[in-house]
């Protein structure tokens, strides 16, 4: 499978411990859920790692609407990780 | 029909009320529900709320939930405002108005509109302490029990 690119985007402190509000990235090709994508963004750096930690609770979108761990992901979507919201 | 807005200006109740029923003599009730900034957590003084968004999610996700609302309840209009950036103690955050013909609808509808809300709406809370400590406000799990009792099934971890 080749390689394709996502849109990525952070919110609060995972925005905070990454570094950065959003990035383009090419993702492998095998990495076919946002499962996967965490499990492989984990394993970019530090901050990644300190970011997506285990028992650490990250929710994610994918093109703007709430998805899961077994939410397939396709070129050109735009992912985005965050804590459970806080509004209200 | 529901007016959703998310800004950073303040909002005005008594304009939005009037915005809500002008014209109108079908509405018997308008149920109203105003969040606002508690100046203190735990006895800890606070000096500011900032409310961090997700622009491109946050106005579909409130018109979502207004959608619902409106599909659950024989509502006659309603409008959910939410504010973002700094805010001080006392602020106001959200406004939701709910109208109907009759207070049920209107009272369950606005307890609805800001149990999903904060639950479904893509915002972060982060609390600045008078005595220069900071600290992003975690979910509460009385939240998501609220917010279950309608029926709700909260995003899941990834």
């Amino acid at each position: 499978m080749t390689s394709y690119r996502l849109h990525l985007l952070y919110f609060a402190w995972l925005r905070e411990r990454i570094g950065r509000g959003e990035e383009e990235i090419e993702v492998p090709g095998e990495i076919a859920t946002l499962g996967a994508l965490s499990a492989w963004l984990a394993a970019r750096g530090p901050g990644y790692a300190s970011a997506f930690a285990a028992g650490k609770a990250v929710r994610a979108a994918v093109n703007q609407s709430f998805a899961g761990p077994e939410a397939a992901l396709g070129p050109g979507d735009e992912v985005a990780f965050f804590p459970p919201v806080t509004g209200g | 029909m529901f007016r959703v807005s998310v800004q950073e200006a303040p909002f005005d109740i008594g304009a939005e009320f009037a915005s809500l029923s002008a014209g109108r003599d079908d509405i018997g009730g308008i149920g109203c529900f105003v969040g606002t900034v508690r100046g203190e957590v735990d006895g800890r003084p606070l000096a500011a709320m900032t409310l961090e968004h997700y622009p491109a999610m946050t106005e579909r996700a409130l018109a979502a939930i207004a959608a619902e609302a409106e599909a659950r309840w024989a509502l006659l209009g309603g409008t959910v405002i939410h504010r973002f950036g700094r805010l001080a103690p006392g602020a106001p955050i959200v406004l939701v108005l709910a109208a109907a013909r009759h207070r049920e609808a209107a009272l369950a509808a606005t307890g609805f509109l800001i149990d999903w809300l904060k639950t479904k709406a893509p915002f972060w809370k982060k609390e600045s302490f008078a005595d220069g400590g900071e600290a992003w406000v975690e979910a509460k799990a009385a939240d998501e029990a609220a917010s279950a009792r309608w029926g709700d099934e909260p995003p899941r971890c990834v």
